[in-house]
């Protein structure tokens, strides 16, 4: 029933919304922000209440459609709820994000938002593929429209290449799950992995690329990555909040919840070479993220690199490397969230997003820095931040898997900080400029959005076991299909 | 079966109608006779049986698509408030050769013998050509009623011609007959393979599948968009419902000939269409050409036939039509805003700014563009999953690829009006809808968001 809730909660309010549309921003405003607090608020509950042993509480199953045995089927593992509780987090300091700003057609921007968390909502809890298939598609809609309706001058261009690409891909799935479907005659994603083992390796090889390209472009991972830098740049804030916040999690969570049970064979088969196209695109994004001078496609690129990583760890297949992109999804969706906030912030007061003529910030704005150079330090791994455990647990787990990929891959610690320490030394430090003299420090909601990531960044950083402990029996679970 | 009766009476009241002085009581009768005849269309319902000395048969699925074509046809006839009016001095004509058509439409979902499919695809046929060529003015429009007519009455000969072969070879008109015949012996003659392919010929062309779809763009381009609306959802499905029941009725043993030729069809369908469809600038010839594309989707839940496969087709029909009496529902208020030579204009562009203009007809067609193109969280999606899924379950996998990746081309030109919608400057000021269009729009709108939510609705019933 729980898992209902969540879905219901943002549902009704979006509707409400485009309803409201004649009312005046500051009621929208709250009302969005209401429901997403109490979405928060409900995730929390259970989070605190969840028990390993007994999930059949946040089952919820309905006959979707009859003939043909699909059912509307959700529930929650650890994994599910963790990744719920990531999205119930997230989405009101998107929204809070916004406070500051009016936007036209107030009311459909905060219902897209909140239709959009529906979508992950359902996405991270299903349990039949093709609710699965369903929710995965349906972010997409409402993502779409925000970006293109509330973007720049290039927007309609950039986010329709970003609409076909991440459809095209999705429709490689789609090939899949019919032909599982009609192999299997279920679509309960646990039953299937029975019908996959009776097909055998020759066909897995197929199910296999076709799930690993359509998770591949949403995250992305290298090949298919170049929808990507473009359309964080050109989206409104909260549209690349969403997209590398959340909706690249979707990708990752797909590779660990479809890829790895419904494709085993294919995996010990093929997964070295997905981890090198993953680890190349990590190495590349870094490497384009420490000459970037547009800060915004700085944080872009090094979005890209983190998710590489991640990619890397869930295909290693080994403990380690699916804890480790666990705590990094909730780590990276945090702190990618923070950092494109700030990104804003700046842009918001300087009116510009090139390092070189920025600088000398931290002088007139000592909660920023303070903030930032948390979120920072969270991104580069550093121990005692969130960042630190699920980075050190994916390379252990590439390492495992192979020593060489796990070498290089350890190169992004010392990249990461490269780019990072760069972005925050030419924007916060030196001298101040015309640009950045008059720079007022975050106030208000802006201390909304900040204070809460900074608080978590560390508390994750000290005490990562909530989230090891909480998705252990989830992963071993999911891994033992594949030991077979 | 009532409906039959119901509109061949209430269509000829409709003529005598118009020798009353005000015109204003034809369309809220006409509203009234199909909404009349679609309550008498569910008396059969779980009753099936044989009618007219065996004539027809009326089983649920005929049924089904009798319904969809009246509730199509109900709002499409709604939407011709103020269009029908301006450019015809004899609305009473035009009335009644729609109930007319729709009872043609209906005898060809429940047919049991051919001369009923002929009389059937005749009746319609027939009102159609007339309304293609209604608006007398238009050069264009006779054009293409000249064009429709002509290769229409081919392909009725050569459709009656496949009917004297099918006749030669089982002795009967009967489509259950030649079943039994099939069975009995293994030996078939070579005209029924003839009469096989005529007749399918002549059925596809109604439904404008490749390679018989060279009239489609020209004919609905030219004809008035409420009757381009017409032929593409009511004789669309009353031609699949008549395909699907001659098939899977009579010629399901003969499964490796007609697969063959369906499979041809289906490929051509999609590709032509969906290639040639990127390169339109018109709104009305891309959806002439979606018109295309969506006969190759429907083909392949005939392909993969079985006992599912009646439940996909109708939903399918559907889906499609909703969606597309919304679009063009769209057109016909937003093209008259601008006129090109005197004419309304219909290039994808007269959409540009639409959001701004009348943000509630940009939702429209945005969510029927969306339908159409197969997203989820629409009817077009759940139709389109359940028609790869029938024909994947038949071991054409790679069809249901090709499939895929066509509607994966469609995605481009299903967005341009979307794009041109809400992402261009358009000029003109705002649009005005009258609240009655709003309620018809309002609910193709939400019936294509509730079938792709809950699509048992539908398909629960079969």
């Amino acid at each position: 029933m729980l898992t209902l809730t969540l879905i219901l909660i943002p549902l009704i309010a979006g509707i409400l919304l485009f309803l409201l549309k004649g009312s005046n921003a500051n009621t929208t405003k709250n009302v969005a922000l209401v429901a997403s607090l109490a979405e928060f608020v409900v995730a929390l509950y259970a989070f605190l209440s969840f028990n390993p042993e007994n999930t059949a509480l946040f089952e919820v199953k309905y006959a979707w459609m009859k003939d043909l045995n699909i059912n509307f089927h959700l529930g929650m593992d650890g994994i599910s709820l963790l990744m719920t509780t990531l999205t119930a987090f997230l989405i009101p300091l998107i929204i809070l994000s916004t406070f500051k700003f009016s936007y036209k057609n107030h009311a459909a921007f905060y219902a897209l938002i909140l239709l959009t968390e529906v979508a992950l909502v359902g996405v991270f809890t299903a349990k039949d593929i093709f609710s699965f298939y369903f929710f995965f598609e349906a972010t997409l809609v409402p993502v779409y429209f925000i970006a293109a309706l509330w973007g720049g001058a290039n927007a309609s261009k950039i986010t329709f290449k970003m609409f076909v690409y991440t459809i095209f891909g999705s429709l490689f799935m789609l090939v899949a799950i019919v032909y599982l479907f009609m192999k299997g005659g279920t679509a309960d994603i646990s039953s299937l992995t029975q019908t996959s083992e009776i097909l055998g390796g020759s066909v897995q090889r197929y199910l296999f690329w076709a799930f690993f390209i359509a998770f591949a472009i949403k995250m992305p991972v290298l090949p298919f990555h170049t929808w990507q830098p473009d359309a964080y740049t050109e989206s409104p804030t909260v549209a690349t909040m969403l997209l590398s916040g959340l909706l690249s999690k979707m990708g990752v969570y797909g590779l660990i919840r479809i890829l790895l049970p419904l494709a085993p064979i294919g995996v010990t088969n093929y997964s070295f070479v997905g981890m090198v196209l993953a680890i190349i695109g990590l190495i590349y994004g870094s490497i384009i993220a420490i000459q970037q001078n547009n800060i915004k496609k700085l944080v872009a690129y090094s979005s890209f690199a983190h998710i590489g990583l991640m990619a890397a760890g869930v295909l290693s297949g080994t403990v380690s490397g699916l804890q480790g992109a666990l705590v990094q999804m909730v780590a990276h969706g945090i702190n990618v969230v923070g950092l494109f906030f700030i990104v804003k912030v700046i842009y918001d007061r300087t009116n510009t997003r090139d390092l070189s003529a920025l600088g000398g910030i931290t002088q007139r704005t000592p909660a920023l820095s303070i903030y930032f150079i948390v979120i920072m330090l969270g991104s580069v791994a550093l121990p005692l931040t969130n960042g630190f455990v699920g980075e050190f647990l994916l390379l252990k787990g590439v390492y495992d898997k192979n020593a060489w990929l796990g070498a290089i891959a350890g190169l992004t610690i010392i990249f990461g900080a490269v780019y990072m320490l760069r972005m925050v030394q030419r924007s916060m430090f030196g001298e101040t400029n015309e640009t950045t003299a008059k720079f007022k420090d975050v106030k208000g909601s802006e201390v909304a959005v900040l204070l809460p990531i900074s608080i978590v960044v560390i508390v994750l950083g000290v005490f990562p076991n909530v989230i090891l402990k909480l998705t252990e029996p989830a992963v071993n679970t999911i891994l033992q299909s594949l030991l077979k | 079966m009532y409906p039959i009766i119901i509109l061949s009476i209430t269509g000829l009241v409709t003529l005598f109608l118009g020798f009353l002085k005000s015109k204003k009581i034809l369309l809220p009768a006409t509203l009234f006779f199909i909404l009349v005849a679609l309550l008498s269309n569910f008396y059969d319902w779980n009753s099936p049986g044989l009618y007219f000395y065996e004539m027809s048969e009326i089983t649920n699925l005929s049924t089904i698509f009798s319904a969809i074509i009246l509730v199509s046809a109900f709002l499409i006839i709604a939407l011709t408030r103020g269009f029908l009016d301006d450019s015809s001095a004899q609305p009473a004509e035009y009335f009644a050769l729609m109930q007319f058509s729709l009872v043609g439409a209906i005898m060809m979902t429940n047919f049991q013998n051919l001369i009923m499919l002929f009389i059937g695809v005749e009746i319609l046929s027939v009102a159609m050509y007339v309304l293609t060529g209604s608006d007398k003015s238009n050069l264009r429009g006779n054009e293409a009623a000249l064009k429709y007519f002509l290769m229409g009455a081919f392909a009725t000969g050569i459709m009656l011609f496949g009917m004297a072969m099918f006749y030669g070879a089982s002795y009967s008109f009967d489509i259950k007959d030649v079943d039994s015949l099939l069975a009995q012996y293994p030996s078939r003659p070579v005209y029924l393979y003839i009469g096989v392919t005529f007749l399918l010929i002549g059925l596809l062309f109604k439904v404008s599948a490749a390679p018989f779809h060279f009239w489609t763009p020209d004919v609905y381009e030219g004809a008035p968009t409420i009757f381009t609306t017409f032929m593409s959802t009511i004789v669309k499905t009353a031609g699949f419902a008549a395909i699907y029941r001659v098939i899977s009725v009579s010629f399901n043993q003969m499964h490796t000939f007609w697969a063959i030729m369906l499979v041809i069809m289906i490929v051509l369908s999609l590709l032509i269409s969906n290639i040639t469809a990127v390169y339109q600038t018109s709104f009305k010839r891309v959806l002439a050409y979606s018109s295309i594309s969506h006969a190759g989707y429907m083909l392949l839940a005939v392909l993969g036939l079985s006992a599912k496969s009646d439940s996909s087709i109708a939903f399918y029909s559907f889906a499609y039509s909703l969606a597309t009496i919304s679009a063009f529902g769209v057109l016909m208020i937003v093209s008259k805003e601008k006129l090109v030579n005197g004419r309304p204009d219909e290039s994808i562009s007269v959409l540009n700014g639409l959001g701004k203009r009348n943000p509630f007809l940009a939702a429209v067609l945005a969510i029927a563009m969306l339908s159409l193109a197969g997203i989820p969280l629409t009817a077009g999606f759940m139709g389109k999953f359940y028609v790869f899924n029938d024909v994947a379950s038949r071991g054409y996998v790679w069809l249901m690829i090709v499939a895929i990746l066509m509607s994966a081309v469609g995605i481009y030109y299903y967005f341009k009006p979307i794009i041109a919608a809400y992402m261009k400057e358009g000029e003109g000021d705002r649009i005005n809808v009258p609240q009655f269009y709003k309620i018809i729009l309002g609910i193709t709108t939400a019936g294509s968001i509730l079938l792709g939510l809950l699509p048992d609705l539908v398909r629960g019933l079969l």
